[in-house]
C-alpha cells in the first residue's frame, strides 16, 4: 500500500495500528477539516459529524481537561456549549478528568482514561465518541488505541490543529464553531422528523 | 531587562532589514539567541562549544535572558533544561562530542515528553583515543533519539536554524525538541559574513498553554510518567499505550516537514539537480562537495549537489526521487561510520548507485580532490 493509500477508518484496525501522521495523512490548513484521512471543508467535516451522531446507537462525547475546569477565561462558556451540543444529539458524557494511568483499572461507567480507553468504550458499547478539550498529544495516544481494538467511530474537536489518528477532526474549534455545530445537528435533527 | 520589540518570526526571518558581520559561528549562536526571546540559558563547558554557551551568558548579562547558571556536568545540564521546559518556559543549551554522549539518556526523555528545548551541538571527535578535532561521529547516536536534527553548514545556516528551530519546535502538532549540529571548529571557530535582522526585534514568546501536553504537573503525566507507570507496570496495557506514545513523538516529527519548509526552505537543497552524478551530504561537507562540484563541471562533467538541511526528519521522498535519475550518488562525510550514506541506502531503491565515501575524521579535513577523485571513478 502506498501512504496516500491510507485511510482513517473505524476498527479494529489491528494489534498495533500506526500513527496516520506517519502514513502521509497530513493535517489541514486553517479552515480545513479531516474526514477519514482526507483533508475537506470544515463546514463539510460538521456536516459528516452530525450524520454520525444522529445515527449513531450509543454515542458518546469524552471532554478532556481543557474543557472541564474553568482554567482561563471562555472555557465555562465553551464547556457549556459542548454539553447543549451532546444533549442536541442525544449523546452522554463520559469525562476524561486527568491522564495519569490507573491501576488496577478505572470505572469504566464514569470515566475514560488516554492510556486504555478501550475498556470504556468495550464496557459501554460506544459506538461513536467525541473527544474535545483533551491535551493533543494524549488524544492521538487514546485515538490510535481505540482505532486498534475496537470498532468505535471516534471525532475530535480541537482548538488547535487537529488529529490525523480520529475519523472525523476539526481544527481551532472555539465557542463559535461548537455553536455552529450544535445548529447543524439540530437542523439536521429537525429534518429527520 | 533590555527593551525589545516582539516581532511576527517571519518578519525577523525574512522581511527585516539585515546588517551583515564578520563573526564566528559562536558569536553567531549569540546574536541569534540575543533575537530568540529566550527565558533561560543553561551551560557547561567542552570544546568547541564552550565559547558559544559563555557568549549567551553575556547575553544574560546584558539582560537579554531571565535566568542563565552553569550546571554540574552535562547530564545535570539537560536534565535542568528539561525541568525549565516542562515549566513552561523557552530554554536553550549546548553542548558537544562526549558532552553529547554523557547526556544522552535525556534526549530520548526530552522527546517522549514533548519537550520544545532547541540544544545546539558543536560536534566533535568521541573516539578513543579520545580528540577534541572536528567530527560528526555523535550525530551517529542521536539519530533514533525521537529529537529533530537540523545539519549546519555554515554561521549563516547555524544562526538562521537556531532561531526558527524555536519556532518549528514550538508548534503545538509539533512540540519535540530540536538539535540544531555544526562540525565543531570548522563553524564555531571561523569567521564567515552573516546576515543578522537588528538586535531591537525578538521573537513572540512562547505559550505554553497551546502545548500537546499539559505544564509540569505533580499529578499527571509527563512528570509522573517517567517516575510511575509505565515502566513500573507489566501488562497489555502500559505496554499498548507505551507504544502509542512512541509513535506519537514520531509522528510528531512527520508533522514538522511542513514548517521546516516554511522556514528553512526544504529539507534539502539542491544544485544541478538532473545532473548524471549527485554529491549528497550535509554540514560542512557540503562546502567542500561545491567546491568538487565547480572542479568537476570545469572539466566537463555532469555533477550535481544535495545539501540536506534536516537529517529528522529525513528526507526520503525528495532523496530517493533524485537518486532515481542519477548514475552515481556520492556522500562525503566527516566520520568513520558513514551514517549518512546509511540513511541514503535505507531509502534509495538501487542502493548499488551509492558511493559510502570519501570519509576523513580524526579532525582530518577533506581536500575537494578527494571528492573530485572519486566524481571522476564514477564517471568512466
Amino acid at each position: 500500500m502506498s501512504l496516500t493509500d491510507y485511510r482513517v477508518l473505524a476498527g479494529p484496525e489491528g494489534y498495533l495500528p500506526p500513527a496516520a501522521a506517519t502514513q502521509g495523512i497530513t493535517l489541514p490548513e486553517k479552515g480545513g477539516a479531516l474526514v477519514e484521512g482526507k483533508v475537506v471543508l470544515g463546514t463539510y467535516a460538521m456536516e459528516q459529524i452530525a450524520e454520525k451522531l444522529l445515527n449513531a446507537k450509543n454515542p458518546v462525547f469524552f471532554p478532556g481537561p481543557l474543557l472541564l475546569w474553568a482554567w482561563k477565561e471562555g472555557v465555562a462558556e465553551k464547556a457549556k456549549a459542548l454539553k447543549e451540543m451532546a444533549e442536541a444529539a442525544g449523546a452522554k458524557i463520559i469525562p476524561m478528568p486527568d491522564y495519569r494511568p490507573k491501576y488496577p483499572m478505572i470505572n469504566p461507567d464514569i470515566e475514560i482514561n488516554p492510556n486504555h480507553p478501550n475498556l470504556t468504550i468495550w464496557h459501554n458499547k460506544i459506538d461513536v465518541c467525541v473527544f474535545a478539550g483533551v491535551h493533543c498529544h494524549y488524544a492521538n495516544v487514546a485515538l490510535k488505541i481505540i482505532r486498534g481494538g475496537t470498532d468505535c467511530y471516534t471525532i475530535a474537536l480541537c482548538g488547535e490543529a487537529g488529529h490525523e489518528d480520529a475519523m472525523i477532526s476539526l481544527r481551532d474549534v472555539g465557542l463559535s464553531e461548537l455553536q455552529q455545530l450544535t445548529e447543524i445537528i439540530k437542523q439536521k435533527k429537525e429534518g429527520a422528523k | 531587562m533590555i527593551e525589545q520589540t516582539v516581532v511576527d518570526p517571519r518578519h525577523l526571518f525574512f522581511d527585516a532589514p539585515k546588517e551583515t558581520e564578520f563573526i564566528t559561528g559562536s558569536e553567531a549562536v549569540r546574536e541569534a539567541i540575543r533575537r530568540a526571546n529566550v527565558d533561560m540559558a543553561i551551560s557547561y563547558p567542552i570544546t568547541p562549544q564552550s565559547e558559544s554557551m559563555h557568549l549567551v551568558g553575556d547575553l544574560f548579562a546584558e539582560g537579554y535572558i531571565k535566568e542563565y547558571f552553569r550546571g554540574e556536568n552535562e547530564f545535570a545540564v539537560m536534565s535542568s533544561v528539561a525541568g525549565a521546559a516542562m515549566g513552561g518556559v523557552r530554554v536553550f543549551t549546548a553542548t558537544g562530542g562526549p558532552g553529547t554522549l554523557r547526556a544522552f539518556e535525556n534526549f530520548s526523555t526530552w522527546a517522549g515528553a514533548r519537550l520544545p528545548i532547541v540544544c545546539a551541538f558543536m560536534t566533535r571527535g568521541v573516539n578513543s583515543p579520545l580528540t577534541i578535532q572536528p567530527d560528526t561521529i555523535e550525530m551517529a547516536s542521536m539519530l533514533d533519539t525521537g529529537i529533530m536534527m537540523l545539519h549546519a553548514e555554515t554561521a549563516q545556516d547555524l544562526h538562521d536554524m537556531i532561531l526558527r528551530a524555536f519556532m518549528i519546535a514550538e508548534k503545538t502538532d509539533v512540540h519535540i525538541p530540536v538539535g540544531v549540529f555544526v562540525d565543531g571548529f570548522f563553524v564555531t571557530h571561523t569567521r564567515d559574513k552573516v546576515d543578522i535582522a537588528p538586535k531591537n526585534i525578538k521573537l513572540p514568546p512562547y505559550n505554553p498553554y497551546s502545548a500537546p501536553v499539559p505544564v509540569m504537573d505533580m499529578e499527571n503525566v509527563p512528570f509522573r510518567q517517567m517516575r510511575d507507570p509505565f515502566v513500573m507496570k507489566s501488562n497489555f496495557i502500559s505496554y499498548a499505550a507505551h507504544a502509542s506514545w512512541q509513535q506519537e513523538v514520531l509522528a510528531a516529527a512527520e508533522r514538522s516537514r511542513k514548517y521546516i519548509d516554511q522556514y528553512l526552505g526544504g529539507l534539502i537543497e539542491t544544485e544541478n539537480q538532473d545532473a548524471e552524478i549527485m554529491l549528497v551530504t550535509s554540514g560542512t561537507a557540503v562546502s567542500q562537495s561545491r567546491e568538487a562540484m565547480a572542479m568537476a563541471r570545469a572539466e566537463g562533467l555532469n555533477v550535481g549537489l544535495v545539501k540536506i538541511k534536516s537529517i529528522r526528519p529525513f528526507p526520503e521522498e525528495e532523496i530517493k526521487k533524485i537518486a532515481r535519475n542519477a548514475k552515481a550518488v556520492i556522500v562525503p562525510e566527516f566520520n568513520r561510520v558513514g551514517w549518512l550514506a546509511r540513511e541514503i541506502k535505507s531509502v534509495v531503491e538501487d542502493t548499488t548507485k551509492v558511493v559510502a565515501g570519501p570519509r576523513v575524521f580524526g579532525g582530518m579535513t577533506m581536500p575537494p580532490e578527494l571528492i573530485l577523485d572519486e566524481i571522476r571513478r564514477c564517471s568512466v
